[in-house]
């Protein structure tokens, strides 16, 4: 199991080294600089800005320092907001965008388990349909078309939550809703497949000889059977809920990575941009290697064989 | 118990249809037969000839899309099939238990082992989760798991599929069930695991004195756990009798072929015989015998009428017209024949002692009688 | 008992036995398995309604080159008109519009003629809504079609060499794969975008970028299934060249999962498309999509929803549509789950 975790852990640094790489250079590709919009710069000028940013030096020498900054969570200065690094941009904004996702994956997950449930238990019933329903709508209706019908209607309609802005818990009620939507119907939907699988299994089978009622069936081991799975599945569902922060945060104004990643997009932000998609992929990157560590834990049959994963 | 002659299940009639989308499947026709206290009953077929769903219905566990069209099912005298879910429920694991043909996938992957057996008693008894789990070491042990102990914490991948189908064993006969319905349950085993586990079944047979219902294809395995034999073919029960009127005096061309495609040590010809053909589409039974098609003895009648039971002793009936009296005498298989003769001189000696029984091809009419399974 | 069993006098004659008996004869009447499939998928109504929901969509869109023809004319003196159609006098529909809790006749204040009506309206620089949201559905559903088609060759491909060829050549395309897909998808999507800048192909590229891992990940798993099975082995003992075996014993194997995947790719890429033309990277303007509509009519929702809202219903009846049959395809094709 320890040798199991180092070479995953390994393997996650060098992924985000990859990535590091491979956006550095994409980026040095691009058409733009910090001056795209000031053109009308003297050379010496010019001059004194790319030493600030230190794009004079020869592109390898770039890299090096970028990659070494980077390891110690340094981006560099953002274009955008003059002289203030991206690692303070960030980590001045990582709280609502965190506290967002974290409600909705448990608001979505939650409501998703109880619905999928629900509809496998009661297959091909009005329950099963209504549900199913629900979750195509789910997964079918785009995120932003979602946020700004509830802002609209829950917001400014019925002024049962704040239309925008960042402030106490009800701020966070209707953009939760919002990125709730998408990890609530992807839950739904794989809980009642795995579930309608276990409930077709032999020892469900087995189960009902031995006399449990329907209720004990579900609860001793169609549940649990059906939804150590899903651990599997919370790593997209966080790369989804990313997706969605972008034009969430930005519909309801809330002061998140998503909401920043989308102005310095366009803005040709280079360093924020940079600085973002690492966080991102190192918050994936974190996130299934910890689930597949969770898996491991919960289920028996990889625990105790310990090998692969 | 009471009187040992009683019948503690009585099926009667029994006909299920299966609504599908391609239309009704005709699963089980007609089908009756009795269970005595402690003795062993198997029924044998082809898959597909309706064997599981015969034991479906027992415990009560039919798929929604199915529909009990006539018959009944009675666990000492009471009606299985009008019983409420909830007598349901304590009737089976506690009164009929049942253990299935996949060890491998019978038991929940991520339940301890020892929880999975202490449940029905816990269930049915009422039993703390710590004297639940006392007996379920003690029933654990007795299925022969060794180091029991130690390894009632453990999870079913950490056991193979002999000791799996133990612990199933172990969870079905907990709670001392009065039937114990066994569903092919050593197909799915290594030839020598199948050995050890039918002789648990029987060790454990007599130290809980419980009744098996015994569902294979097999015939070998019958030979060595069963009293009596019921074969069925397409859904309907073709021939019944003890085992040896099964295996010495067969009289069904079914049988026949059954027994023929069986390897013994006599094979010589270095080539099995099989049954040609393919069972009936059960979605649209033919008319008459159902095995007229595949039967080399199939005679004009058989395609007409389906054939009664015809009784060959008091224990032994079977449902063919070539033991109706105007039929022709027709020479069975060489190997059927010999294990005629076999019967024939068995029974001179005395060895066999069930029922006297009618000279081969004289038989009298299957009326009813108390024994009889239906026509 | 025995007056019933009055018998022919013929009865028990042996019957002549026919020909030899097949003992591999199948009663059930034999199906292709796509005919198989085709006949469960119209089974499920769901699935067959939205197929003739897309099939009309589609046709509308692919036509709409013909039929909307000016999708960016724009008439200053006919901005925001809401929807009217000619004899149809309910509130949405009849040209009204609420302008400061009175409902007036926008077109009269416009001083629009009589004979000039906006079926859905107008956008905020006089251009026909039905006109835009007509082309902007043709440029989504390219889109969407173009990204899956490039998913499917890049993925498909990708993944059965990887899993022939097996060993270190496996480990290493798995790896590449691994590194991809830690990258959260959008942002993939929207570095590629960056470099690229707008239009539709540099769309389609990114989000086939982004799609193909999953198409890859699946057909390896299938194709390292196959390629144990027997009939694989035979054609490989017999010397078939891989390409052929390929092309022979696996497409056809990979043909279900392949189908499935890419009905669930098709609304994905529809759905990416519209997300990055509603943050300002996707379709550049004047051109519609449905991304850029849906974005347009966000900034008047308030005081002219309509704007918004047929965009969105498009979109999102589209996106319903491929998923509920996408469901479906993937019930009709898996004939495990298809029993139940």
């Amino acid at each position: 199991m320890a040798k199991y975790l180092l070479k995953r852990i390994f393997y996650l640094f060098l992924t985000l080294f990859l990535i590091a790489s491979i956006t550095f250079f994409l980026m040095k590709l691009m058409p733009g600089t910090p001056l795209n919009n000031q053109a009308k710069l003297s050379p010496q000028q010019i001059k004194i800005i790319y030493e600030h940013y230190g794009l004079n030096k020869p592109v390898w020498q770039q890299y090096i320092s970028y990659i070494v900054d980077a390891a110690h969570g340094n981006f560099g200065l953002s274009y955008q907001f003059s002289d203030q690094p991206v690692s303070y941009l960030i980590s001045s904004r990582i709280g609502p965008s965190l506290q967002l996702g974290a409600q909705a994956i448990i608001v979505g997950v939650f409501f998703g388990i109880i619905v999928g449930s629900l509809s496998a238990i009661r297959k091909n019933t009005w329950i099963d349909g209504a549900s199913t329903f629900i979750s195509i709508l789910g997964i079918s209706i785009p995120s932003f078309v979602l946020a700004i019908l509830l802002q609209y209607y829950l917001g400014l309609k019925l002024q049962w939550f704040p239309i925008a802005d960042w402030g106490g818990f009800s701020y966070t009620v209707l953009p939760t809703l919002a990125l709730a939507a998408s990890p609530f119907a992807e839950t739904s939907r794989f809980v009642r497949t795995e579930m309608v699988d276990v409930l077709g299994s032999d020892y469900i089978e087995l189960a009902k000889a031995k006399g449990l009622s329907r209720t004990g069936i579900v609860w001793h081991h169609a549940l649990r059977n059906s939804l150590i799975p899903l651990v599997t599945v919370i790593g997209p569902l966080a790369a989804a809920i990313m997706t969605g922060s972008m034009v969430v945060e930005n519909i309801f104004s809330v002061p998140g990575i998503g909401e920043q990643f989308v102005k310095s997009i366009l803005v040709n932000d280079y360093p924020t941009i940079m600085g973002v998609t690492m966080l991102y992929s190192a918050l994936l990157c974190a996130i299934l290697l910890l689930t597949d560590i969770v898996y491991g834990i919960i289920d028996p049959r990889i625990r105790i064989s310990g090998n692969e994963g | 118990m009471e009187n040992a002659d009683e019948n503690i299940l009585e099926v009667k009639n029994l006909t299920i249809d299966f609504h599908t989308y391609a239309g009704t499947v005709k699963a089980i026709r007609d089908v009756s037969f009795h269970l005595k206290k402690g003795e062993t009953l198997a029924i044998v077929g082809e898959s597909g000839s309706g064997k599981t769903v015969t034991t479906k219905t027992i415990m009560g566990l039919l798929a929604n899309n199915a529909e009990v069209v006539e018959g009944t099912v009675k666990y000492h005298g009471k009606n299985v099939l009008e019983m409420s879910e909830k007598e349901l429920e304590n009737m089976r694991g506690k009164d009929i238990a049942e253990i299935f043909q996949d060890p491998m996938t019978s038991l929940d992957p991520t339940m301890r082992i020892g929880r999975q057996i202490a449940e029905p008693l816990q269930i049915h008894k009422g039993y703390s989760r710590e004297k639940a789990n006392k007996q379920a070491l003690e029933m654990l042990k007795l299925v022969g798991i060794t180091n029991a102990e130690e390894r009632i914490n453990d999870y079913p991948h950490q056991f193979s599929g002999g000791m799996r189908q133990r612990i199933v064993i172990a969870i079905a006969l907990v709670c001392y069930p009065e039937i114990l319905i066994a569903d092919e349950p050593t197909t799915a085993l290594d030839v020598t695991i199948q050995a050890q586990i039918l002789d648990l079944m029987k060790e454990l047979q007599e130290k809980i004195s419980t009744s098996i219902i015994f569902i294979t294809h097999d015939l070998g395995v019958v030979a060595g756990m069963a009293d009596r034999v019921a074969v069925m073919y397409a859904g309907k029960i073709v021939e019944y009798g003890t085992v040896d009127e099964i295996f010495y005096n067969p009289q069904h061309p079914y049988t026949w072929g059954l027994l023929n495609s069986m390897p013994t040590l006599d094979t010589r010809k270095g080539k099995l015989e099989s049954i040609p053909g393919t069972p009936p589409d059960l979605l649209d039974p033919p008319t008459g015998d159902p095995f007229a098609a595949r039967n080399p003895y199939a005679m004009k009648i058989d395609e007409q009428k389906e054939p009664p039971f015809f009784k060959v002793s008091d224990t032994h009936y079977a449902a063919t017209w070539l033991l109706h009296p105007d039929a022709p005498h027709v020479d069975p298989p060489d190997a059927i024949k010999h294990r005629q003769e076999v019967y024939a001189e068995r029974l001179k000696k005395g060895t066999i002692n069930l029922g006297h029984i009618h000279s081969t091809g004289k038989t009298s009419f299957g009326a009813d009688n108390d024994d009889a399974i239906g026509e | 008992m025995e007056e019933k069993m009055n018998l022919a006098p013929d009865a028990f004659e042996p019957v002549s036995k026919k020909d030899e008996l097949d003992d591999e004869k199948i009663v059930a009447p034999s199906r292709t398995f796509v005919q198989d499939a085709w006949r469960r998928l119209k089974q499920n109504k769901a699935s067959f309604i939205a197929l003739w929901i897309l099939a009309i969509i589609f046709v509308v869109a692919f036509t709409s080159p013909i039929t909307a023809s000016h999708p960016n004319e724009s008439n200053p003196n006919y901005a925001n008109l809401p929807p009217k159609i000619p004899g149809v006098n309910i509130n949405g529909l009849n040209g009204t519009s609420v302008v400061a809790g009175k409902r007036v006749d926008a077109y009269k204040q416009n001083h629009v003629p009589s004979k000039v009506h906006y079926t859905l309206g107008t956008d905020y620089l006089g251009r026909s809504l039905a006109q835009r949201i007509l082309r902007g559905t043709l440029v989504s559903l390219l889109i969407g079609l173009f990204a899956t088609l490039i998913d499917l060759i890049v993925g498909v491909g990708y993944g059965i060499v990887s899993a022939w060829k097996g060993g270190i050549t496996d480990i290493v395309m798995q790896r590449i794969i691994e590194v991809i897909s830690s990258v959260p998808n959008i942002v993939i999507m929207v570095l590629f975008m960056l470099v690229l800048k707008g239009g539709m192909l540099p769309i389609i590229l990114a989000i086939a970028f982004n799609g193909w891992t999953t198409m890859a990940r699946l057909t390896r798993a299938q194709t390292l299934q196959l390629k144990s099975q027997e009939y694989v082995l035979a054609a490989r003992t017999l010397g078939e060249s891989t390409f052929k075996i390929a092309i022979k014993h696996l497409l056809p194997n990979l043909s279900s999962v392949i189908i499935i995947q890419t009905m669930f790719t098709i609304p994905s890429a529809i759905f990416f498309e519209a997300f990055l033309s509603y943050i300002g990277i996707g379709i550049q303007a004047p051109t519609a999509s449905l991304g850029t509509l849906i974005s347009d009519g966000q900034k008047n929702f308030q005081f002219l929803p309509y704007q918004m809202w047929y965009p969105a219903i498009v979109l999102s009846v589209i996106m319903i549509a491929f998923n509920i049959l996408a469901d479906g395809l993937r019930d009709a094709f898996d004939p495990r789950t298809a029993r139940r």
